[in-house]
């Protein structure tokens, strides 16, 4: 077949721009967009997700995990007693007060674990080490909140909740879905940044023995420790997902903004790729008054749409992976894991098909006697 | 023998407004092997609409259209494509060439929906763009030629499906007087060397000397016809010499 669909692309270049500009517009608009849900979705149950834990212990009806509710740690005890349970300890992630070396106060949320223990410790680190936490005032931040709590270095002190807080080591990307950036530390450190009593705690993290079951270990949690909820890191991330992201309707406006994106999306391909067909269709009715089939036709037009999905999906891949990669250093993450690349060609090669498909309508209605019109 | 072309009692009516617009209305015409025939007639009065139909590509809303002995007025949109690639050939006014291929992919596009493919469809285009007198064009984008060897673009396209019908919709109208004469002296030979039924719609009066036979369309119906014994024998040396020196196939 003589390259019809390759040259009618390549033919006009200022039309190959337009259309091309329009599908990397398209595929960066998506991609930003579904990124940023993703983005906030992940970071919302990042404590869950990154705890290592394969159980929560919690009281009942916590619906997420910075709503948690203080109990006893005698419960912990319990819950190391059944059967299958191989590692628990006490957990913290609590809102408190951080005051700045300028005397104004920024929220900021506690997190703390046993620095001994293999569950809930930061991640990400770049400066210090976890170990460092096991001094009475020592505390880990992100990077990217150092200007928020006016952090320059390790060793800085601050007041947290009205007690010393010195900054020992930094991680990089933890961010949180709120404005309260996350502060790890000690659970002796975080019960008395966040005011909690000696004996209580919010959450007890569970790691099984190798080849437990985990229903079967849950169950049991469930039978003998009175007055908790006891839900799988799966179950918590899915619950701390669900309710930032369409509970409070913050996540709405978010996925709202990635339907848009689809939607803005779809729209800019189909209006160029239909245009670009719209330009050729007194050709098509030659083919087709030559006795061309109208399924040569539809080859030439979807063999034309694909070339430019395809050109259009590495053009619009490497502007998108600029934004993701320059969005690591701001507030609001842009993720772009692999199945969404992936995702992605197959959803611009579909634009792209569909709407030349929406063009071939117009071309299978062509009246080949447009041939002899002038 | 048996017309290329046989049209009886053949209607068309436009729909457009209550009544619609009657286009042709009872037209009679046949077209044999080697014969060239021109329809002339006043702007509107039914000539492209005849071509159109004798091309496939319109279907009558009455009457019979025979295409080689095969009844096409009643087959379906999807069944006239194969008749079209079967037995006609196209040569418009325009040219209509895809202006993204060459002028030897051009003529392999032909041959490509007939089936012809790969190198036996390179040197196949290579031979008609020699017998139409361009074999140096092969490479040549249709914006780089002149109007006459865009017509002959066409032609060598239109004989690349190698059709017993060609159907030529003025053919001359965008070419110079002398690139016109041997447009025409190409479709002259086609019909009466290669027994192909030639049928142009023209109103260059400058070209009528072709013809075999003229009929006129006025008001979608059939004027007046010229009888072949009318044509001379003049007209016909006359095209014969002034055809001389490009083969057609």
């Amino acid at each position: 077949m003589p390259p019809l669909a390759r040259r009618n692309l390549f033919h006009d270049k200022v039309r190959l721009t337009v259309t091309l500009t329009g599908i990397v517009f398209a595929v960066v608009l998506i991609v930003v967009e579904l990124g940023l849900f993703v983005g906030f979705t992940t970071t919302t149950s990042g404590l869950v997700d990154h705890s290592g834990a394969d159980l929560w212990v919690a009281s009942k009806n916590v619906p997420y995990i910075e709503q948690g509710v203080a109990f006893s740690e005698r419960r912990l005890n319990q819950v190391r007693a059944i059967p299958g349970v191989g590692e628990a300890e006490k957990y913290i992630a609590h809102w408190t007060q951080w005051k700045r070396p300028d005397g104004s106060e920024e929220s900021v949320q506690i997190v703390g674990f046993n620095v001994d223990s293999n569950v809930g410790r930061p991640w990400n680190l770049v400066q210090g080490r976890t170990e460092d936490l096991k001094t009475p005032d020592a505390i880990i931040v992100d990077e990217l909140y150092k200007q928020k709590l006016g952090v320059t270095r390790v060793g800085e002190v601050f007041e947290i909740h009205g007690r010393r807080a010195r900054v020992v080591g930094f991680t990089r990307g933890i961010r949180s879905f709120t404005t309260s950036p996350y502060v790890f530390t000690s659970f002796k450190n975080a019960q008395d940044f966040v005011g909690l009593r000696e004996d209580q705690t919010y959450f007890l993290l569970v790691k099984l023995t190798p080849g437990a079951d985990l229903e079967k270990v849950r169950r049991a949690i469930g039978g003998q420790v009175k007055d908790v909820e006891v839900l799988t890191s799966h179950e918590f991330s899915r619950m701390t997902r669900i309710y930032w992201m369409f509970t409070t309707g913050a996540g709405v406006a978010v996925l709202l903004a990635a339907v848009l994106g689809l939607i803005v999306g779809f729209v800019v391909v189909a209006q160029t790729i239909y245009a670009t067909t719209m330009d050729h269709l007194r050709e098509f009715g030659t083919l087709k008054a030559m006795g061309a089939a109208n399924s040569y036709v539809y080859k030439v037009i979807i063999q034309q749409a694909a070339m430019s999905a395809v050109i259009g999906y590495v053009l619009g891949m490497a502007v998108s992976s600029f934004v993701v990669r320059a969005s690591q250093h701001g507030g609001a993450a842009i993720l772009m894991p692999w199945q969404m690349a992936v995702g992605m060609f197959f959803l611009t090669l579909t634009m792209c098909i569909g709407a030349a498909l929406v063009s071939i309508n117009k071309v299978t209605r062509l009246d080949p006697a447009i041939v002899f019109k002038g | 023998m048996q017309p290329a072309i046989a049209v009886r009692a053949l209607e068309k009516t436009y729909a457009e407004g209550a009544a619609g617009v009657p286009a042709l209305r009872g037209v009679d015409l046949d077209v044999h092997p080697g014969e060239l025939v021109m329809l002339m007639g006043p702007s509107g009065s039914g000539k492209t609409t005849l071509l159109s139909i004798m091309g496939c590509i319109l279907s009558p809303t009455s009457g019979h259209v025979q295409i080689a002995g095969q009844e096409v007025g009643k087959l379906s949109e999807k069944q006239l494509p194969a008749i079209r690639l079967e037995h006609i050939g196209f040569v418009f006014q325009g040219f209509n060439l895809f202006p993204t291929l060459t002028a030897g992919e051009n003529v392999e596009l032909m041959l490509d929906l007939k089936g012809v493919r790969g190198e036996k469809a390179k040197n196949r285009s290579r031979e008609l763009l020699e017998r139409v007198g361009l074999a140096d064009k092969y490479t040549t984008f249709p914006s780089d030629l002149s109007g006459g060897q865009k017509q002959r673009v066409a032609i060598a396209r239109a004989l690349a499906g190698d059709p017993q019908i060609i159907l030529a919709d003025e053919p001359t109208a965008a070419l110079d007087s002398q690139t016109g004469q041997t447009v025409m002296e190409m479709m002259a030979r086609l019909a009466h060397e290669r027994d192909r039924a030639v049928v142009i719609v023209t109103h260059d009066s400058r070209v009528l000397s072709f013809a075999d036979r003229i009929v006129r369309i006025e008001d979608g119906l059939i004027a007046k016809k010229r009888p072949e014994s009318e044509v001379s024998p003049e007209l016909l040396v006359h095209s014969a010499a002034q055809a001389g020196g490009i083969l057609i196939a």
